[in-house]
């Protein structure tokens, strides 16, 4: 008798070795797809989107790439998953996070062939990274503290489009960071991205910079400015009382509730301006004829600043975020030395300088087109999550394919040690960790294979701080070439890489059901 | 198909649409059924046991889970058949009575059904197999209970409610990190466990995952977790022993529910209105200042007038929360939820030692935690993972430690796993069955076989020799006497499951073969299936 069908007409099913395959292949794909953006040589992708206008997006930021496929293999999905939670985590390694997964799978796929069950291999796993840990946590450096978060800023944006200012990329992005206080918001830091001028041309600005225009007729520049921040609406107050509305008889009416709308709004203005400030900054829309009012009484208003810039020019000037007017006494008002509108470009914008509380800035990005502003902001986005999560775990420890190294021959020599066939497992991780240089070299189009031999044969002595030179296309100090990583980033890209090939290697079966019928729009 | 012909020669309609149909009758009817029924079975087969492997299950929406718990798998499986659904439902059950062996009770389940097609085939009616099934059921069920051990533990020595749990975690992708998960579960069940009457309240355990960090960060946190954030950027980030006003009613004018008009005519009435307005807004602040709260917790939103009158008197507020984490925070806290203004009191405030602002990563996410609180009877777990899949995982996993430990405060038995109660019972009841003098005999010798497929799937999984291993452990039962000699599935060298620490609850093992007999009986029953024909 043949077996029943089961699922449903359109759901598939894959068992064992097949649905191994279709998870191996499907990861490595993804993962072949992001290896070319690695490392300070790797290229950079076009993306294409699939809306309206088709938007073109050039970047080698793995998560950025990944987050735009539209992909429909479950195992895939797992890395791509990994990768937008490197991004969210520590904000860096998005990339290498997914090759690591890649090379793993791929290791493990020919052990799978040679007939060990994935559960070993599995198992042989968890007693790696038990040790990776050990390895790295040495590695402790508090010391100039400065110039570490400088140099993984560069070796963050070595690989990004902005590695021909890294420099002065670095120095910005470790400014800012250094403001932040320990903090980890990033929303302090503000980006404004306009193009035209040269990368070379961004610059740091102490100050906050709104991206807004003055109202018309009111003052251009304002000393020691008194800032009220406020949340309110200036064009008609609703009456929020449920049920109520206007209800006259005569066109003589009409105009009289206008005229008590007009004063009421006046009386608010009033409110407000008792407050004895003179800058006046809204989220919402002002209407013209408080403006006006506000012009009359020379202060400036801006309207319609969106709610980031909102909480962050409070969280700037020390100001609070007010909505309500009636005791002018205890509202906390914001202040700065010099509020001026200044050109970057063809834009005017609203400078403030001179701010009381130091921890928000903004980084002004100039560039020669859009596509060049949006990956440099990304880059910038990297290199910042990455120096804000230093600061909190301060262990630095070395790049250019130093940490693989050393973790290649650390498992190497347990996989020695190890009795059985767990000992296979723990070399081909040893493996898929020297992948990683391999790229790295493959990119910059060097011969990797001499290179990792002579590196792996460096290591061989203790202490050693080699790895490999891009530049020069040689095996580098590491230390004199000051390329260094974050270590939670390197911690975060392991353990995620091997929870996610742990959790592919456990599936021995595949059901996809129905896609679930869509109505055609088109 | 069944046609009847009246006395003149013309058919009798008994079906509608008799053509559109197709159906199945008798021994094809029951063969067809057990096919479908084994053919689910063989799909979790492979997931038991703490070697078992997972399953990846793609949603309709194209969304990813990957787990190995029977109950799950069955549930995202899109399933058609209906023989099929019985199965989904029969581990759905067992996953709301127990909690755990979701997946063993669908793979006895689908050894039974194997067993019955045999003696099938052998001419033996279903009923009087059905019969002897349910023999020999009772049969496994009081030995099972013979060899059931109380084991005795307190909130000081909870050293083997926390093995127990270990047991049915090491199943899972957590099985790294065990030993902290069973802590975890096992602590929060004695937090809201009542001793007295024996019964655990798993409502007041929330299980709260954030992605990012590793798995090693999960913690156990006596108190609530809320995933919102202070309604005002600049209200204070921690509040020290606060009082907490916990609300129902937004912070707004108030509605009445019968429909009304406020017509507006005069500039008067106009003026009025407004200024009825502003005092609505000063009276609720000033209710909840007064009464002497240091936090609102609100499940609707504010106006942005009374944000900034709550923030202007320094009353740091929480917007939108959910009903259930509302109550949650009401148990915990002793707070009382208030659904009117004018009914708060100082005694309906609840009570927290610290309430702070937490936040993760480099986005924007930042989550609440209520601490300390005077009723320290909710506990919240919070799963940190690699990814989205893991956590979701890792939640299943701690539900099901959770249930575990729940099963073991309500009823303190205990057998041994690793497939040796399963031996065991599979001794007593071919021993039995000689004394049955009737066909039963043959079915419960049948269910005796099936009761031997848990342990050869467990081996099998474990990549040991199915039937060799079976076959050693079962004489040395015999041999020693020994119910407690399974299948070492770990590789740690012994057969002896009290020395590897392997347990699981009786009414868990017991609730497993009623529940799979039950289901096998009514399939067994069925021997006309009629279903309208797709095409």
């Amino acid at each position: 008798m043949a077996v029943e069908r089961i699922l449903k007409d359109e759901a598939s099913e894959e068992k064992g070795e097949r649905a191994r395959m279709a998870s191996f292949v499907g990861a490595m794909a993804i993962a072949d797809l992001v290896k070319t953006t690695l490392g300070p040589k790797g290229m950079d992708k076009i993306l294409q989107s699939t809306g309206r206008g088709h938007q073109v997006t050039v970047t080698n930021d793995g998560a950025t790439i990944l987050k735009s496929l539209h992909i429909d293999n479950p195992a895939a999905k797992v890395l791509v998953d990994i990768s937008k939670v490197q991004d969210d985590e520590v904000g860096d390694g998005t990339t290498s996070v997914v090759v690591l997964a890649g090379e793993l799978l791929r290791e493990a796929e020919k052990l799978v062939a040679a007939k060990i069950h994935p559960m070993t291999i599995i198992s042989a796993e968890c007693a790696r990274s038990a040790l990776l840990q050990k390895v790295m946590d040495n590695k402790e450096d508090a010391e100039k503290f400065t110039s570490d978060l400088m140099k993984i800023a560069m070796t963050t944006l070595s690989s990004k489009i902005l590695s021909q200012d890294k420099e002065h990329f670095a120095k910005l992005a470790v400014d800012a960071v250094m403001r932040l206080k320990g903090s980890t918001n990033l929303e302090a830091i503000q980006i404004i991205k306009k193009p035209g001028g040269s990368l070379k041309d961004s610059f740091l600005d102490e100050g906050f910079i709104l991206d807004k225009k003055i109202g018309i007729g009111q003052p251009k520049r304002i000393e020691n400015a008194k800032i009220l921040v406020a949340n309110t609406a200036m064009d008609t107050d609703k009456v929020k009382i449920y049920g109520a509305r206007v209800r006259v008889d005569s066109m003589s009416r009409v105009a009289e509730i206008e005229g008590a709308e007009k004063e009421k709004m006046r009386e608010k203005v009033q409110k407000i301006i008792a407050h004895g400030i003179n800058c006046f900054v809204n989220r919402q829309l002002i209407y013209n004829f408080p403006e006006e009012l506000f012009a009359d009484a020379g202060i400036l208003a801006i309207e319609h600043a969106d709610f980031d810039g909102i909480e962050r020019l409070a969280l700037v000037t020390g100001g609070e975020i007010a909505s309500t007017f009636d005791n002018p006494e205890s509202v906390k008002l914001g202040h700065c030395k010099l509020i001026e509108e200044i050109m970057i470009g063809k834009d005017k914008l609203i400078h403030f300088s001179g701010v009381e509380m130091g921890q928000a800035c903004t980084i002004v990005l100039r560039g020669a087109s859009h596509h060049v502003l949006d990956e440099a902001e990304r880059s910038l986005h990297d290199a910042l999550c990455v120096l804000s999560q230093t600061i909190n775990d301060s262990r630095v420890i070395l790049g250019g394919g130093w940490p693989e190294m050393v973790m290649a021959k650390e498992v190497d020599e347990l996989a020695h040690k190890t009795p059985g066939k767990k000992s296979h497992a723990i070399e081909a991780f040893s493996r898929a960790l020297l992948a990683i240089p391999t790229i790295i070299a493959d990119n910059a189009g060097l011969d990797s294979a001499e290179l990792i031999s002579q590196l792996r044969a460096e290591h061989h002595k203790e202490g050693c701080t080699a790895g490999i030179d891009v530049i020069f296309g040689s095996v580098g100090d590491m230390v004199e070439l000051g390329i260094s990583e974050s270590f939670k980033v390197k911690q975060a890209i392991l353990l995620s890489a091997t929870e996610a090939t742990e959790m592919i290697l456990r599936v021995d079966e595949i059901i996809t059901c129905a896609p679930r019928k869509r109505e055609d729009r088109m | 198909m069944a046609l009847a012909f009246d006395e003149f020669g013309r058919p009798f309609i008994i079906l509608k649409e008799q053509e559109q149909k197709t159906r199945l009758r008798g021994l094809d009817a029951q063969k067809a059924n057990i096919s479908a029924g084994k053919a689910v079975a063989r799909i979790l087969r492979t997931s038991l046991g703490p070697k078992g492997m997972d399953k990846m299950l793609q949603s309709p929406d194209g969304d990813v889970t990957i787990t190995n718990d029977g109950a799950t798998i069955l549930e995202q499986m899109d399933v058609d058949n209906q023989i099929a659904k019985l199965m989904v439902e029969l581990s759905r059950s067992q996953d709301y009575e127990i909690g755990d062996g979701t997946t063993g009770v669908v793979v006895m389940a689908g050894a039974l059904l194997e067993q019955a097609e045999k003696l099938l085939e052998r001419g033996i009616h279903p009923i009087r197999i059905a019969e002897g099934y349910e023999l020999a059921s009772r049969i496994a069920v009081e030995h099972l209970e013979r060899i059931a051990q109380k084991f005795e533990f307190g909130l000081s020595n909870t050293e083997s409610l926390v093995q127990t749990c270990m047991t049915t975690l090491s199943s899972k992708i957590v099985n790294r990190c065990k030993r902290d998960l069973a802590d975890i579960a096992v602590k929060a069940v004695l937090a809201v466990a009542d001793l007295e009457r024996r019964d655990v309240n798993l409502d007041l355990i929330k299980v709260e995952g954030k992605v990012g960090g590793k798995l090693e960060e999960t913690e156990l946190i006596y108190g609530i977790i809320v995933d919102k954030d202070m309604s005002h950027p600049q209200m204070p980030k921690r509040i020290e022993d606060a009082k907490i006003a916990i609300l129902t009613c937004p912070f707004e004018p108030p509605k009445p529910k019968t429909k009304h008009k406020v017509d507006i005519d005069t500039v008067e009435k106009f003026q009025n209105l407004r200024q009825q307005e502003q005092k609505y807004f000063d009276d609720m602040v000033q209710k909840c200042k007064d009464v002497g709260a240091t936090l609102v917790i609100c499940q609707w939103g504010f106006d942005d007038e009374a944000n900034h009158l709550l923030m202007h008197r320094n009353l740091p507020a929480v917007r939108w929360v959910g009903g259930v984490e509302l109550e949650l925070i009401a148990i915990a806290t002793g707070g009382r939820i208030v659904p009117r203004f004018q009914e708060l009191t100082p005694e309906k405030l609840g009570k927290a030692g610290l309430v702070r602002e937490k936040s993760f990563g480099t986005t924007k996410d930042r989550m609440l935690y209520i601490e300390h609180c005077a009723n320290s009877r909710a506990v919240t777990i919070f799963i940190r993972g690699g990814n989205k899949m893991m956590i979701e995982e890792t939640k299943r996993s701690i539900h099901d430690a959770l249930c575990v430990a729940r099963n073991l405060i309500r009823n303190n038995y205990i057998v041994y796993g690793g497939g040796s109660a399963e031996i065991s019972c599979s001794i007593a009841v071919e021993a039995a069955a000689d004394r049955y003098p009737g066909v039963e005999q043959y079915a419960i010798r049948g269910f005796a076989d099936a009761l031997d497929a848990i342990p050869m799937a467990l081996a099998e999984n474990s990549g040991l020799q199915p039937i060799e291993t079976l076959s050693a452990v079962k004489s040395q039962q015999i041999k020693e006497n020994n119910p407690f000699c399974g299948i070492d599935c770990n590789d740690a060298g012994t057969n002896d499951m009290r020395e590897q620490f392997v347990f699981e609850t009786l009414i868990g093992k017991q609730q497993q073969i009623l529940l799979a007999t039950q289901v096998v009986k009514m399939i067994l029953k069925i021997d006309d299936v009629i279903s309208p024909s797709d095409y």
